[in-house]
């Protein structure tokens, strides 16, 4: 490998890059870490840019009321209880190159198939909790996984771009929760359905304030265990696991994967199924745990923030649990500085910072006085 | 229902797609996949729906739509050409940041009032042709006109001419194009820009003349994805991409349409009865996306025809391999 120099005339300096043969320990989480300071830095420019005058001084007081109280920090892990969910499920497809953008849309028939477990109501409204919520959570999970396996259907059999099917399943899924919202279910005319029964909410820490006073105000739902257990199934899985192995080989080097006969067509349905099914389960902990009906506003992007959140954690289980808890408490500053857009805003110079100063860990950059 | 109106209206919303889609086509060909049409053309919109508010000239804003979607292009072809990174990764990226800049910019637009559009014409002689001059040479607006002038344009610019043919090579085999002592890497970002132009342009038109306005991300409502899959139907030819465009916007239009009356066909119309059922109708234009992807991957393998071969992959100076 030669070295490789770019030149520029009046420059004094000459800008060498080479390939690196390894990488020292310290340097991958060091350039992530530099990218997400860096982001964060630029979005402060276009902030100011945009009319807001003084950003840090928002930034502090903002930091203030997240970090300040345990409601803040509660907040902060609602938010980040679907993100986790959905970091999770994305991981999955991209640990076998398949981009599942669509993880917006299987969110939504997870939210789905849960309210249809509810109002339909294939559970007898007067069940008790522990027959409601495993049958939700299967549901979700059932419903997330159906929208998951149509692209992976189509790219297995026909190699039709994952990309795009996913995507348009993200518009169909929308627009099929609207003819409920606004149809089916609709109470009152409202564009939302009936409240859950209780046995349908996800429990509290608030609901035990009667019992401990320290909950009150806290709500964290019972949504945010699914999370780090999920992240353990699924480490287990693709980590541990004879078809994780085969998925995790598809996606390095997909020429291997095929002369090792492995079944590609089979393991790329159940990835994007699983895949799908883990972001139909954020769908029915968004609404069992917060929203507690089925609505049109239940998603601020989760399923675009998981992309971003599977890249920055590289993919590894366990990395997307702490991933998902800097998200959630971005989208929340997003919210408080009460700009639309800010937070994906946000989340697209953090991810392109991400993959350019990638290559820093693929090349040796020097700079040298001609 | 008149279906003159229609396809009148359907060739003024396909010609968002038209461009979108040609410009993808540009930037595909040189073997860069830009998934980021979407936030571009909703920054075009933006751009040149607030040059129109700020300064009233509406060819002022076609341009600062070109040249901030084409921007927003370089971005992400320094990224995918010189750094090297996940053309697929980027392209998303892109689109986080430039629906996020044009939905911060834009705030307040949607307020704006009613503001200079691009001027409508008929072209006189071709507009007295049965059939065709009602539809398309009647009261379009002038961007309709320049996408007609377009799509031939670029498709005997990439198979009749020398630049056509260098930005073919590249894309195809892009070590046999540096051999030649083409520039890929010039190519590759000229195209990439151009394409995020075109991008620009597609936005532009809808916010200054087939929808007029500023209604934050719905402005756009999926159309760059369309865009992307039209591209790979039109396996990667503008004359196709042309037509795919024209048929969707006639799709899109009708599917509005089809609301309306009371009976359709001679028989009771569902959609008007059941309104929720519209709800199915909007689902039509991306689950036809779908299909039209599988039509065209099908005819793909049969006719073994592709992608640009280096599409997507990085090419690097020096290098075994594409």
């Amino acid at each position: 490998m030669q070295a490789e120099s770019v030149k520029r005339r009046g420059i004094p300096v000459r800008i060498f890059t080479e390939p690196r043969i390894d990488v020292p320990k310290w340097l991958p989480i060091t350039v992530s870490v530099g990218a997400i300071v860096l982001a964060l830095l630029a979005s402060t420019l276009v902030l100011r840019f945009a009319g807001e005058s003084h950003p840090f001084r928002a930034y502090s007081s903002i930091a203030k009321e997240l970090f300040g109280s345990w409601g803040g920090i509660s907040d902060i892990l609602v938010q980040a209880t679907p993100l986790i969910l959905v970091g999770l499920a994305c991981s999955v497809a991209f640990s076998m190159r398949l981009w599942n953008i669509g993880a917006e849309g299987q969110f939504f028939i997870g939210a789905f198939a849960a309210s249809a477990i509810v109002l339909t109501p294939i559970v007898p409204p007067d069940a008790p909790r522990w027959v409601f919520l495993p049958v939700m959570l299967l549901a979700g999970f059932i419903g997330g996984a159906l929208w998951g396996f149509v692209p992976g259907f189509l790219k297995a059999k026909f190699n039709i771009n994952e990309v795009i099917t996913t995507l348009m399943l993200n518009y169909i899924a929308v627009e099929w929760n609207n003819y409920f919202i606004f149809g089916v279910w609709s109470e009152g005319g409202f564009q939302m359905s009936p409240r859950f029964p209780k046995a349908a909410w996800l429990p509290r820490l608030a609901d035990y304030a009667r019992e401990i006073p320290q909950f009150s105000g806290i709500t964290i739902h019972l949504g945010l265990l699914i999370g780090p257990i999920a992240a353990i199934i699924v480490w287990y899985i693709i980590y541990r696991s004879r078809w994780g192995y085969e998925i995790r080989l598809a996606g390095d080097n997909p020429k291997a994967a095929r002369y090792a006969g492995t079944p590609i067509v089979r393991n790329i349905i159940l990835a994007m199924m699983l895949s799908g099914g883990l972001a139909g389960i954020a769908g029915m902990a968004q609404i069992g745990g917060v929203v507690r009906r089925l609505q049109g506003s239940i998603s601020p992007g989760y399923g675009f923030t998981g992309i971003i959140i599977a890249w920055l954690a590289k993919l590894n289980p366990f990395v997307v649990i702490i991933v998902s808890i800097l998200f959630g408490t971005l989208t929340l500053a997003g919210r408080e500085i009460g700009r639309a857009g800010l937070s994906m805003l946000i989340q697209g110079i953090i991810l392109f910072a991400l993959i350019a100063s990638e290559f820093l860990l693929r090349y040796r950059v020097r700079i040298e006085r001609v | 229902m008149d279906w003159i109106v229609i396809l009148h209206a359907g060739i003024a919303s396909g010609t968002v797609l038209l461009y979108a889609t040609v410009g993808e086509v540009l930037t595909e060909r040189s073997g860069i996949l830009n998934l980021g049409v979407e936030g571009m053309m909703l920054m075009g919109a933006m751009g040149a729906y607030w040059m129109v508010v700020n300064y009233g000239n509406p060819w002022l804003g076609l341009l600062v739509a070109m040249l901030l979607a084409g921007l927003l292009a370089l971005l992400h072809g320094l990224v995918s050409i010189h750094l090297q990174a996940d053309q697929v990764v980027s392209g998303l990226s892109l689109t986080f940041l430039a629906t996020g800049l044009s939905l911060v910019f834009g705030e307040g637009l949607s307020k704006a009032g009613a503001v200079a559009l691009l001027p409508r014409i008929t072209i006189p002689l071709l507009s007295q042709i049965p059939l065709i001059g009602p539809i398309m040479f009647t009261n379009q607006s002038i961007m309709v006109y320049l996408g007609y002038l377009l799509a031939p344009a670029v498709w005997y610019f990439i198979n009749y001419t020398r630049p056509g043919m260098h930005l073919k090579a590249v894309g195809e085999y892009p070590a046999a194009a540096d051999t030649m002592g083409v520039n890929v890497y010039r190519v590759r970002y000229q195209y990439t820009f151009i394409g995020g132009m075109l991008a620009g342009l597609a936005g532009a038109t809808i916010s200054l003349a087939v929808s007029p306005g500023w209604f934050s991300h719905l402005t756009t409502s999926g159309q760059g994805w369309i865009a992307i899959g039209l591209t790979i139907f039109a396996q990667w030819d503008p004359l196709r991409a042309a037509g795919g465009s024209f048929a969707f916007g006639a799709l899109r239009r009708l599917i509005l349409d089809l609301q309306g009356p009371t009976t359709l066909l001679g028989l009771r119309n569902p959609f008007f009865y059941n309104p929720y059922w519209g709800f199915f109708l909007k689902m039509i234009p991306y689950a036809f996306t779908i299909v039209v992807l599988a039509v065209g991957s099908r005819e793909a393998v049969r006719k073994r025809l592709g992608a640009p071969a280096a599409l997507g992959i990085p090419y690097q100076r020096g290098q075994r391999g594409l």
